[in-house]
């Protein structure tokens, strides 16, 4: 399996991928079987991640240029991209990469993950400064048209089905009601939504 | 054939060629691979009204961060700035105009323009800011904008092996750009962490031939 995992929130996964789970993660500026941060004074400055911060690979790795970077992202062999968000809308649309005025990074390869690889996850908070980033219609510049295909927040799973936000799982001893509060969006809420298992 | 022949110049003679204006490609991601030497001899010879392509423009003090402190670049068109403060300033004071381009798209239109190629289709920006001003043409049902190709002045390249030939290779991560830019440049200057002899690059091991290398840097 071939992962992606964007800058911020997201990096946190490979923390998590079970022992018995073989996936390669890649890092956009080349190089599939991305492994930990090295031990103080081991790093290289040739082997780094997308935000150039020093990583080890793992044995079985391999490098390449940025063309076979994006032929692998674009062309649809990253199996699952995790991507932070800056807001989610009910159709499942994604905006993460500016905020007009205020934050103008660049979208970097945000637009070809999202609208490359297999699957889209997003990785965010529920909410920054009391708004709701699951919003009924993105208002900030979008990444792609393709939608998401599920957001993980601290309170909620969110999936659409059908193109229409679906409240799939709550997050430990959180209400739907407490979700619903949360989100602008409208969420289609089905009877039964189980906690997630952790 | 004269299999020993080399193409090093010191590294003065090689920027005093790159004119104030140019348009050049530089390797390199957040830094890495950039070739160091190269940006510290521009911002030395004080070269103004640069166009810079490349993936970003690092951070202050690190790579294409070094031209922007110095504030000789005019143009960037780049993927990401983010990371360097100094670069979103100039852009804000309008002293720098900044083209922000999908890094997949940047890499296929630098590809284009080395490779002969009249554009690109990609679904990449389909339906977003991007796909402002661009032509929109429909393959069998679906939508992809056209990109145009992108070409340079001079190609500023870093790799990890070049032999007396100019046949380069590259190490990790430090690869990204270099490749590409190499071939989009009327005048391509490359910097090696090694020079060698020829014969020390394998030939499978070759990813920039010879022929595309016109000026090699001493090492000291």
């Amino acid at each position: 399996m071939l992962v992606n995992l964007g800058i911020g929130i997201p990096t946190l996964v490979a923390n998590y991928v079970p022992a018995d789970l073989h996936v390669f993660f890649q890092s956009e500026n080349g190089l599939i079987g991305t492994g930990p941060i090295p031990e103080a004074g081991m790093a290289h400055p040739t082997l780094t991640d997308a935000g150039g911060r020093p990583v080890t690979a793992l044995p079985g790795a391999c490098t390449f240029d940025s063309a076979i970077s994006f032929g692998l992202i674009r062309g649809g062999h990253v199996d699952m991209t995790v991507l932070g968000g800056l807001q989610v809308d009910q159709k499942g649309m994604l905006a993460n990469w500016m905020i007009p005025g205020k934050m103008v990074p660049g979208m970097g390869g945000a637009m070809d993950l999202a609208t490359g690889a297999k699957r889209v996850v997003v990785a965010m908070q529920h909410a920054a400064k009391g708004k709701s980033k699951i919003v009924k219609q993105c208002s900030l510049p979008l990444t792609s048209v393709r939608p998401v295909d599920l957001v993980v927040t601290e309170l909620a799973v969110i999936t659409f089905p059908g193109d229409r936000a679906t409240l799939s799982e709550r997050a430990p001893g959180v209400s739907i009601e407490e979700i619903s509060k949360a989100t602008e969006a409208e969420l289609v809420i089905p009877q039964q939504v189980p906690e997630m298992t952790l | 054939m004269g299999a020993t022949h080399m193409k090093t110049m010191p590294i003065s003679e090689v920027v005093a060629m790159i004119p104030d204006g140019a348009r050049l490609m530089v390797g390199g991601f957040m830094g890495v691979g950039t070739p160091e030497r190269l940006m510290d001899e521009i911002v030395r010879q004080g070269k103004q009204d640069l166009t810079v392509i490349a993936n970003d423009t690092a951070k202050p003090g690190t790579g294409i961060g070094k031209l922007i402190s110095a504030k000789l670049v005019r143009t960037a068109i780049v993927s990401h700035i983010g990371l360097n403060p100094e670069t979103q300033q100039q852009m804000h004071a309008g002293t720098l105009t900044v083209e922000l381009v999908p890094q997949g798209t940047l890499i296929e239109r630098i590809r284009a323009g080395g490779f002969g190629l009249g554009g690109v289709l990609t679904p990449t920006g389909v339906g977003t800011v991007v796909e402002e001003g661009k032509r929109k043409i429909d393959v069998d049902g679906q939508d992809f904008l056209l990109e145009t190709p992108l070409r340079g002045d001079f190609a500023l390249v870093h790799a990890f092996l070049a032999d007396y030939l100019g046949n380069l290779s590259y190490a990790l991560t430090a690869r990204n750009f270099n490749p590409l830019v190499a071939m989009a440049a009327a005048t391509v200057i490359a910097g090696a962490e090694h020079i060698v002899p020829v014969g020390l690059i394998a030939p499978d091991h070759v990813v920039t031939p010879a022929p595309l290398v016109d000026y090699l840097v001493a090492n000291a």
